[in-house]
């Protein structure tokens, strides 16, 4: 869409196509390939209530320019976070001093044709200033009302809620010149249960780009706070986890972490293009069993990991990564899709101005089969079933990978028993999804939390998976 | 007034007038206390890769944070708020705001400043900055990045490839001022080298594993060769690694590891988690909770070193606090407000971002070398895991129970036999406290916590 109106960043900070014309101009003064400004304006909000306080109220507004100069494989890279034409024009010149040599390369007249992103996917909020604190507010009481309500054995709730309006105007010289305003939404629970002298605790949470009014609805703060304190009593009677190779069952949505760290970040482009990951060289190849289709989707309306244009500017796309087993791409930005000679998938992202882009997953989840999940289930004579889960970690290199359940129970002849204590699963990610044998019609999309780390740069995700059954896994538990 | 700004140029006492300017403008809009912290930093990162560099980063950047309190009968509300942006009007808004936020929080009557005879910086020279990091020409400092890495790379024909070779350099400025009369400026440097090389076995498996060095001053810092020599010794020792069958077994923590023992230690005595009863260690002050052997110190005022500074996130003075003195854990790690949650005083372990509540962190924590070498540790052990690498978190502090992927050798008759890997590592930390047998006289403080080589008993082994 273009539009007359002056854009957020001219309006506020005096950011003309003249003056990123010049920046872009002074960044391949000497000899780069390709320059790109990334304005980024954030305003956040976070709320806690803790023992039934409001503990905890805070705001913060950051805004700034990243610069980049590409020549070759080279990357400079300088920020500034005052938006002052002579700070900006600074920056530019020091990540211009990446390449040595006279100019080559011309700008590309950027006119008044910036591109701002439809809200197609989440809404673009208009106000800077909140108007709502007390609404919010309101959210996060209600959650610790009803995880306090819920047992007389909740003995600890803390509920936080968390937003931003993240706003970014990327120009580049290959003709980019797109903005996005991405709004993003948070609430979360802890719950702590205490029985004679056992302790456990439970989380819950969600959200995405969504209005507030997304949690007055199926997703309320009595969901959260219900499902924290179920999991935080569930927990007080659980029995150690079972150690070693067994079958495991991971149910729907959330265990979706599996794809993320088993295939998803071993698919990243810049991994494959230096040869560094477990999968270089293996597109065309059978890396899961012909049941799994993996896909990575930035264009699911509100969900956390989508995007309506990357950090490149460039538009959100939904990428398969495995189809019926067979590995068909990676996930690239602008330079990985240029030195390796294909499309770019749209998947460049970064944490904030401060950081250079680089190849990220958006939402990335398995498409529903066919088997019903009680079947599933019945099929398993001794295993385990995890149905949620904190974080996972990957070795790229090695392709070995955890993911640690918080969640899971025994199957002990077909049937789910006893709930277990916490343990992590691990696993080789090129071997697998080789032994998923079944996979369930119940595809479902996480709630909303997921936070993706990689070399230090974080970027909210999603996952996503049907109830799978993997004929092999590796459980570390302390139990026989 | 407790000044805490000796050895600081002009401008650091600029920029703490300006903090205290911004503390004044708070009490106008109606504050009852306030809290203001600057920062600044700025960074310079070389990345060279397969010899080529590859990116070259140079920046820097400031912001402002801002703590308010409004004084009530039931207690003291507060809020925060933090900004890029230090203009007057940008200044105006952070008032505005924190105010804002602080009229719809709860009064709370733990809530608050520390008292002003609390305030204080540490009085001794600390060794923070040093000009050096910064002393090399951009080429230089290039160069050492490109040597780390080919260090690495001519090590042995089995590294093939390589994640890159880098040298890091970053300066910072922290001010804190409040409303209580404490002002203090603190400014650190750091620098630091490391290699990433990828090694290929046998059957075509590649394996990385890294190195690095980082010192506050240049001349602290080891050299690229030495740096990338042992990135590749690590590399190497992984290739054609195998899992083992699942089995209780000793695990020897090489002190990259066993720092996070440590770590799990204080994040066990975090006031935060104590007063809520959501750590294993709540009630436990003046009880066994480790071996006999093991004491672990939390010390911020260690001339030089990463987690040193002179006072704390409130303005505290820093200092050496005993955790854990022959296995009885003597003090919690606090904070102003859990310390008044708790009935005890802080001991000084704010930490303070640019927004929200001052929160909870070590400075240098460490348990004192033992006698045995590393050596002798792994000789005593017929079967066991020497653990040189933890793949992911898996730790619940609420219960103890740990589970986490590994990767290290397999131990046999007292001798590393093999690499092992895809294998996870399990048991209770309240046990795992308990069953620490052997500590190695191996110190050395790459990093703010720093653990010489642990022995520990009992630990369940997950693989094939």
């Amino acid at each position: 869409m273009t539009v007359d109106q002056p854009s957020f960043f001219s309006a506020k900070f005096g950011i003309t196509p003249a003056l990123i014309e010049r920046c872009l101009g002074e960044a391949l003064a000497a000899g780069g390939e390709y320059a790109e400004l990334y304005f980024e304006s954030v305003a956040s909000t976070s709320l806690g209530v803790d023992e039934s306080l409001v503990k905890s109220a805070a705001q913060g507004v950051s805004a700034g320019c990243g610069i980049r100069v590409l020549a070759g494989e080279r990357t400079g890279y300088a920020y500034t976070d005052e938006l002052s034409p002579e700070r900006l024009l600074r920056a530019a010149r020091t990540a211009a001093l990446i390449a040595s040599g006279p100019a080559k390369q011309s700008v590309v007249g950027l006119g008044s044709s910036l591109r701002e992103a439809r809200p197609r996917l989440y809404p673009a909020p208009a106000a800077e200033l909140d108007p709502e604190l007390s609404t919010k507010l309101a959210l996060v009481m209600r959650a610790d009302t009803a995880a306090r309500a819920h047992d007389r054995r909740i003995t600890e709730v803390r509920a936080s809620y968390a937003d931003e309006v993240r706003r970014i105007l990327v120009a580049a010289s290959d003709g980019t010149y797109t903005s996005d305003t991405q709004p993003m939404v948070r609430l979360n629970v802890f719950a702590l249960a205490k029985d004679g002298n056992k302790t456990a605790r439970g989380n819950a949470g969600g959200g995405g780009r969504v209005e507030l009014s997304y949690f007055e609805g199926a997703k309320s703060p009595e969901y959260f706070a219900r499902e924290a304190a179920r999991q935080a009593l569930l927990q007080l009677n659980a029995v150690p986890a079972p150690a070693g190779d067994m079958e495991v069952v991971l149910g729907p949505g959330w265990p979706g972490v599996l794809l993320h760290e088993a295939v998803g970040h071993g698919l990243e482009a810049d991994f494959n293009r230096k040869k560094t990951s477990a999968f270089s060289g293996m597109v065309g190849q059978r890396v899961a069993s012909d049941k799994v289709t993996v896909v990575d989707n930035g264009t699911i309306p509100s969900r956390r990991g989508s995007i309506h244009v990357d950090d490149e500017g460039a538009d959100s796309r939904e990428n398969v990564l495995i189809e019926n087993g067979i590995l068909r791409g990676y996930m690239n930005d602008k330079l990985s899709a240029k030195l390796m000679g294909t499309a770019n998938t749209g998947n460049g992202r970064r944490e904030s101005y401060q950081q250079m882009p680089m190849p990220r997953m958006t939402n990335t989840y398995m498409l529903a089969g066919e088997d019903e999940p009680e079947d599933i289930l019945r099929s398993v004579r001794r295993g385990l079933y995890a149905v949620n889960f904190g974080g996972g970690s990957v070795d790229i290199t090695s392709g070995k990978f955890v993911f640690s359940a918080s969640e899971a129970y025994l199957i002990e002849d077909g049937r789910v028993t006893a709930p277990v204590r916490d343990a992590t699963l691990i696993g080789s990610g090129p071997e697998a999804l080789k032994y998923v044998s079944m996979v369930g019609h119940d595809l479902a999309l996480d709630e909303g939390v997921g936070n993706c780390g990689k070399q230090g740069q974080w970027v909210p995700v999603g996952v996503g998976m049907p109830t799978i059954k993997l004929d092999r896994m590796t459980v570390g538990g302390t139990g026989s | 007034m407790a000044a805490a700004t000796r050895n600081l140029p002009a401008y650091a006492s600029q920029l703490a007038g300006q903090a205290q300017a911004l503390v004044q403008q708070a009490l106008q809009a109606g504050a009852s206390d306030a809290e203001v912290i600057l920062r600044e930093s700025d960074e310079f990162d070389a990345q060279v890769r397969m010899g080529e560099l590859e990116t070259l980063k140079n920046s820097g950047s400031r912001g402002v944070g801002l703590r308010v309190l409004l004084a009530g009968d039931e207690g003291q509300r507060v809020g925060s708020s933090s900004s890029s942006d230090l203009t007057p009007s940008g200044l105006g808004y952070l008032v505005a705001s924190a105010i804002a936020l602080a009229r719809i929080s709860s009064p709370d009557p733990m809530q608050g400043l520390p008292e002003p005879s609390a305030f204080g910086a540490f009085d001794g020279e600390l060794d923070l900055y040093h000009e050096s990091v910064y002393s090399l020409p951009d080429k230089e400092r290039i160069e050492y990045a490109r040597r780390v890495e080919a260090a690495a790379l001519g090590a042995d024909a089995r590294i093939t490839n390589s994640d890159g070779g880098s040298f890091t350099a970053a300066t910072s400025l922290k001010v804190l001022a409040n409303s209580r009369g404490f002002v203090g400026a603190s400014r650190g440097s750091y620098c630091g080298l490391s290699a990433v090389p990828i090694a290929t076995g046998r059957n075509g498996e590649m394996q990385r594993d890294g190195w690095s060095s980082s010192a506050r001053t240049l001349s602290k810092l080891e050299s690229p060769e030495q740096v990338g020599a042992e990135a590749a010794r690590r590399t190497l020792r992984r290739l054609d690694g195998r899992r083992v069958p699942t089995q209780r077994v000793p695990v020897v923590f090489a002190p990259e590891v066993a720092r996070s023992i440590l770590g799990a230690m204080a994040d066990a005595a975090n006031g935060d988690s104590i007063y809520r009863g959501a750590s294993f260690f709540t009630g436990k002050l003046g009880a066994q909770v480790a071996a006999s052997s093991i004491t672990v110190i939390n010390d911020g005022t260690l001339p030089g070193l990463f987690g040193s500074t002179p006072f704390d996130g409130e303005g505290l003075p820093t200092r050496r606090t005993v955790l854990v003195e022959n296995g009885v854990l003597r003090s919690y790690l606090l904070n102003t407000y859990t310390g008044r949650k708790l009935g005890l005083p802080s001991t000084a372990s704010a930490a303070r971002g640019l927004t929200g509540n001052p929160g909870i962190s070590t400075h240098n924590l460490f348990l004192p070398a033992g006698e045995q070498t590393p050596e002798q540790i792994i000789a005593a052990i017929p079967q066991g895991l020497y653990l040189t690498e933890f793949l992911g978190r898996g730790v619940n502090m609420v219960t103890g129970d740990y589970s986490r992927g590994a990767s290290g050798l397999w131990i046999e008759n007292g001798e590393l036999a093999f690499p092992v890997q895809e294998i996870t590592v399990a048991g209770n930390l309240k046990e795992m406290f308990q069953n620490i047998t052997a500590i190695g006289n191996d110190l050395l403080f790459r990093s703010a916590t720093a653990s010489p080589t642990l022995r520990i008993d009992g630990l369940t082994i997950a693989g094939a």
